[in-house]
C-alpha cells in the first residue's frame, strides 16, 4: 500500500462532494483525507484526495472518478513535484510553568499562537503530515486538550496550471436527436 | 418563442423535441403537473402500468428492442422507489433509460414531507448521471443532457428528479438549449497504435477466440464483427447479452461461454492463447474463478468504458473506443497484416474446436418423472416461431434455455436481465418490445416463479393492445434455486415450492382469461407443437401458455459459481475430456 494524492477538479454543484465520496466507499476504498474548496474558476472546486491504495486499484479509482459527469479532471499529484499542506489548530495545556516551553515549541516549528487563555494557548500550524506529526508528538508532552485538523491541499510546483486547458466549452451539438 | 408556459409543458415539449414516441409511467401527487400537458400531447403516447418496476423494465425493453432510448415516469417517494429495481438492472447491463420521476415541492425537501425519498442520494450508485431540477427554466437543458448522457458513451440509465414547483412555474421553452457537461467526453476513437497491436497477435496466435459482449449490440457492430470474423477465421462466442450479435448458424460461431455455456465455448476460452475482447466485461459469470480463466491467452481489450479495461483482468492491448469504430480499423489493420502476407494459421486450432462441437453438443435428457421437458418446449418456440420473433426472458432456467436451446440469427432479437438477474423482468420488457416493434412477435418466456413477480403488466397489455406471446414455463418451483438445492444443499428443497401439493397456485390459465388474454396450456409433448402454432395464431389479445413441466429438469453443462472453467459438468458427477485426441 502507499499514499497517492489525487487533485480532482470538479463541477461546483451540489451533491458533488457526495458523489465523490459514495464512489470511494462503494467502490471499497478509504479515504484518508479530503478537502475541498473553490478555485480561482467560479464554477470549479477543487478537491484534494488522499488515498491509501496499490498502483492498481489507484487506476481503477481514477477511471471510475472519471466517470462522474460532474468530474472535470484527475491529476494525481507526486509529493516530490508538488507543495502538500494541512493545517493544525490545536489547544495545549499551558500554566505558567510550562508557558515558555511550549512557546518555545512553537516557536521552533514555525507555528503560530492564536489564542491565550490562562491555563491553555491555541496553536495554529500549517506543515506537510510529517511536520505536523512531529510537532503533535512534542505537544502531547504538554497536554492536548483539543484537536483538529484539514485534510490535505497541494499544488504542483512550476509555473503550470491544472486548470489551464480544462475549461473549454462543450464542443459537440447541443441537444442531437437521440432518442 | 417566448410564451409563458408551465415548467411541465416545458418538460412535455423538450420530452417530444427530443423525439420521444413513449413513455410508461404511473401519475401520483408530485408528478401530476407533468401529467396534464401529457394528456394533450399528440406525439407521446403514455402508457398505464401496473406497477412502476413495470414502467423501468418496459422502457428498458423498448430500449434494447429498438436502439432508442426507453422513458419512464414516476410520482416521488414510493413511485420512484418502485423504479430502483429496473434502474439498477439497466445499470448493470448498460441500457440507456431516462426515469423522470415527480419530487416534493422544493420549500418541502429535507422535512420528511409526505411522498419525499432522496431519490437522487437513492440511485446515485446505479445511474450515468441523475439530476434535481428545482427551476423550471432548467428543464429543457436537463433533459437534452439526460438523453445525451444516456445514450452516448456506455449506454446507461439517467434519473431526472423535477420537484413539483418547478412544474408548475411559469417558464418560456427554448430548443434546441445547449448542454453543460463540462466533465463529460465519452472516447469513442481507437488509438491506432492500438488496433494495430492487435491485429498482429491475431495474425500471430495460433488459438485466438472472439469473445464478443453487450457492446457489440450497443454499438450496432454487427456486420463489422462478422467482417472480421469471415475476414480472420477466429471463432466467436457470444456471451448471454451478445446473443444474437453474431449467428447462430454461422459455422464460425462456438456458441456461449459461461457458467451455462456450451462445452465448446468455454473449452475455446480456457484453451485459448489470445482473447479478443470486444464489448465484453470479463463477468464473474463468464470467466469462473478468475484467477483461472484462460491462463494462456494474452488479452486485448476493446470496450468504450476506460474503466471496464483491466478491472478483472489485465489487458496486454488496451483499447478505449467505440466498437463499431474499432472494428472497422482493426478489419483495415489485418487487411494490412494480410497484404504483407502475415495470415493466421488456425488450422489445428479448428480441428480441436470441431471436436469439441462434435463431442459435446447442448442437449437435454427427458425427465425421468415422465413430465414435460421444459427445454423441448422452449425448443420448439423457437424453432417453430423463427429466427425474426423478439425472444425476451425472466431469470433462472427458463432463461438459461432460452438461451441455449433457440437459434438467434439476428441481432436484438434476444433481451434478457444478464447482469443484475431481475426475476419479474421479462413480461413488461416483452410489452416494451412489442410497442417499439410492433410487427415482430414477441415472446415473452418467463419461469412460474419470475411470472408471479410482474404479471400485473397483462393488464397494461390488454388494455393498450399490446398482443405479446408468454410462455410460463411452469415446473411450480423457483427452478434454478432448486437446481442448486438439488445439486449443493442435499436435495433439502427449502421455500422454493410454488404449489400446493400437485396444485398450481395460481392456475395461470384462470389468471389470463381474468386479464382478457386467451390462456392455454401444455402438460406433454405431443401437445407443444399445436398449442404453440395457435398461439401463434392468436394476434389481437396477449396469449399465454401454461407450459407444466418437470421440476426435475437442470441446466446443463454447468460451472459451479466459484470453480474454475475447467472444472465444467456436463451432468451430475459428469465432466468432459477436453485433451482427448479423437
Amino acid at each position: 500500500m502507499s499514499r497517492h494524492t489525487l487533485s480532482v477538479l470538479v463541477e461546483n454543484k451540489p451533491g458533488v462532494l457526495a458523489r465523490v465520496a459514495a464512489l470511494f466507499s462503494r467502490r471499497g476504498f478509504n479515504i484518508e483525507s479530503l478537502a475541498v474548496g473553490p478555485t480561482e474558476h467560479p464554477d470549479v472546486s477543487r478537491m484534494t484526495i488522499v488515498v491509501n491504495v496499490e498502483e492498481s486499484p489507484l487506476e481503477q479509482v481514477t477511471k471510475q472518478l472519471n466517470k462522474l459527469v460532474n468530474v472535470i479532471k484527475i491529476v494525481e499529484l507526486e509529493s516530490s513535484a508538488s507543495v502538500q499542506r494541512e493545517l493544525l489548530l490545536v489547544k495545549v495545556k499551558a500554566d505558567l510553568a510550562t508557558r515558555s516551553h511550549v512557546l518555545e515549541t512553537v516557536q521552533l516549528f514555525r507555528a503560530k499562537v492564536v489564542d491565550v487563555a490562562p491555563d491553555a494557548v491555541t496553536i495554529e500550524a500549517t506543515g506537510s503530515s510529517d511536520k505536523l506529526d512531529a510537532f503533535l508528538r512534542v505537544l502531547e508532552t504538554f497536554g492536548v486538550r483539543e484537536l483538529v485538523q484539514s485534510g490535505m491541499v497541494a499544488v504542483g510546483r512550476g509555473p503550470r496550471s491544472i486548470t489551464d486547458r480544462t475549461l473549454r466549452p462543450v464542443d459537440r451539438p447541443p441537444a442531437e436527436r437521440t432518442a | 418563442m417566448t410564451d409563458q408556459i408551465t415548467g411541465a409543458q416545458s418538460l412535455v415539449r423538450a420530452l417530444e423535441a427530443v423525439g420521444v414516441e413513449v413513455v410508461f409511467g404511473i401519475p401520483g401527487g408530485a408528478i401530476l403537473p407533468a401529467y396534464d400537458p401529457l394528456f394533450d400531447s399528440t406525439k407521446l403516447r403514455h402508457v398505464l402500468v401496473r406497477h412502476e418496476q413495470g414502467a423501468g423494465h418496459a422502457a428498458t425493453g423498448y430500449a434494447q428492442a429498438t436502439g432508442r432510448v426507453g422513458v419512464c415516469m414516476a410520482t416521488s417517494g414510493p413511485g420512484a422507489t418502485n423504479l430502483v429495481t429496473p434502474i439498477a438492472d439497466a445499470w448493470m447491463d448498460s441500457v440507456p433509460i431516462v426515469a423522470i420521476t415527480g419530487q416534493v415541492p422544493s420549500a418541502a425537501i429535507g422535512s420528511d414531507a409526505f411522498q419525499e425519498a432522496d431519490i437522487c442520494g437513492i440511485t446515485m450508485p446505479i445511474t450515468k448521471h441523475n439530476w434535481l431540477v428545482q427551476r423550471a427554466d432548467d428543464i429543457p437543458r436537463v433533459i437534452a443532457e439526460a438523453f445525451h448522457v444516456a445514450s452516448t458513451g456506455r449506454p446507461g440509465p439517467v434519473l431526472v428528479d423535477i420537484t413539483k414547483d418547478a412544474l408548475t412555474a411559469s417558464t418560456t421553452f427554448r430548443w434546441p438549449v445547449e448542454m453543460d457537461l463540462p466533465g463529460y467526453h465519452p472516447v469513442t476513437k481507437p488509438h491506432g497504435k492500438q488496433v494495430r497491436e492487435a491485429a498482429r497477435l491475431m495474425v500471430e496466435a495460433k488459438r485466438p477466440v472472439l469473445y464478443v459482449g453487450g457492446g457489440i449490440l450497443k454499438a450496432h457492430a454487427s456486420d463489422e464483427l462478422r467482417q472480421l470474423a469471415e475476414l480472420t477465421g477466429i471463432p466467436v462466442v457470444t456471451t448471454l447479452m451478445a446473443r444474437g450479435a453474431f449467428p447462430d448458424s454461422h459455422p464460425l460461431h462456438m456458441g456461449m461461454p459461461g457458467m451455462h455455456g456450451g462445452v465448446g465455448a468455454v473449452a475455446a476460452l480456457q484453451k485459448a492463447d489470445l482473447l479478443v475482447a470486444l464489448g465484453s466485461r470479463f463477468d464473474d459469470r463468464v470467466t469462473g474463478k478468475l484467477d483461472t480463466f484462460a491462463p494462456d491467452a494474452a488479452i486485448v481489450h476493446v470496450d468504450i468504458d476506460p474503466a471496464e479495461i483491466s478491472k478483472n483482468r489485465v489487458a496486454d492491448v488496451p483499447i478505449v473506443g467505440d466498437a463499431k469504430e474499432t472494428l472497422t480499423e482493426l478489419i483495415t489493420a489485418v487487411q494490412a497484416e494480410h497484404a504483407n502476407g502475415h495470415t493466421g494459421d488456425y488450422e489445428a486450432w479448428w480441428r480441436q474446436l470441431d471436436g469439441w462441437r462434435k463431442t459435446y453438443p447442448l442437449g437435454f435428457e427427458q425427465p425421468a418423472d415422465g413430465l414435460l421437458a421444459p427445454q423441448y418446449a422452449i425448443e420448439r418456440i423457437g424453432t417453430l416461431t423463427g429466427p425474426d420473433a423478439i425472444y425476451v426472458a425472466g431469470v433462472g432456467q427458463h432463461q438459461m434455455w432460452a438461451s441455449q436451446f433457440i437459434r438467434y440469427e439476428h441481432p436484438y432479437t434476444w433481451l434478457n436481465s444478464g447482469g443484475l438477474g431481475t426475476m419479474g423482468y421479462a413480461v413488461p420488457a416483452a410489452m416494451g418490445a412489442k410497442l417499439g416493434m410492433p410487427d415482430k412477435i414477441v415472446w415473452c418466456i418467463d419461469g412460474d416463479g419470475c411470472f408471479q413477480m410482474t404479471n400485473q403488466e397483462l393488464a397494461t397489455c390488454v388494455m393498450d393492445k399490446i398482443p405479446i406471446k408468454v410462455a410460463v414455463i411452469n415446473n411450480g418451483s423457483l427452478g434454478m434455486v432448486r437446481q442448486w438445492q438439488t445439486l449443493f444443499y442435499g436435495q433439502r428443497y427449502s421455500n422454493t415450492d410454488l404449489k400446493r401439493g400437485a396444485r398450481p397456485v395460481p392456475d395461470f390459465v384462470k389468471l389470463a382469461d381474468a386479464y382478457g388474454c386467451v390462456g392455454l396450456r401444455c402438460d406433454n409433448a405431443g401437445d407443444v407443437d399445436s398449442v404453440i402454432e395457435k398461439a401463434l395464431a392468436i394476434n389481437d389479445v396477449p396469449v399465454l401458455v401454461d407450459f407444466v413441466v418437470s421440476p426435475d429438469a437442470m441446466v446443463w453443462p454447468m460451472v459451479p459459481a466459484g470453480t474454475s472453467n475447467s472444472d465444467i459438468r456436463i451432468a451430475r458427477d459428469t465432466a468432459p475430456d477436453w485433451d482427448r485426441e479423437d
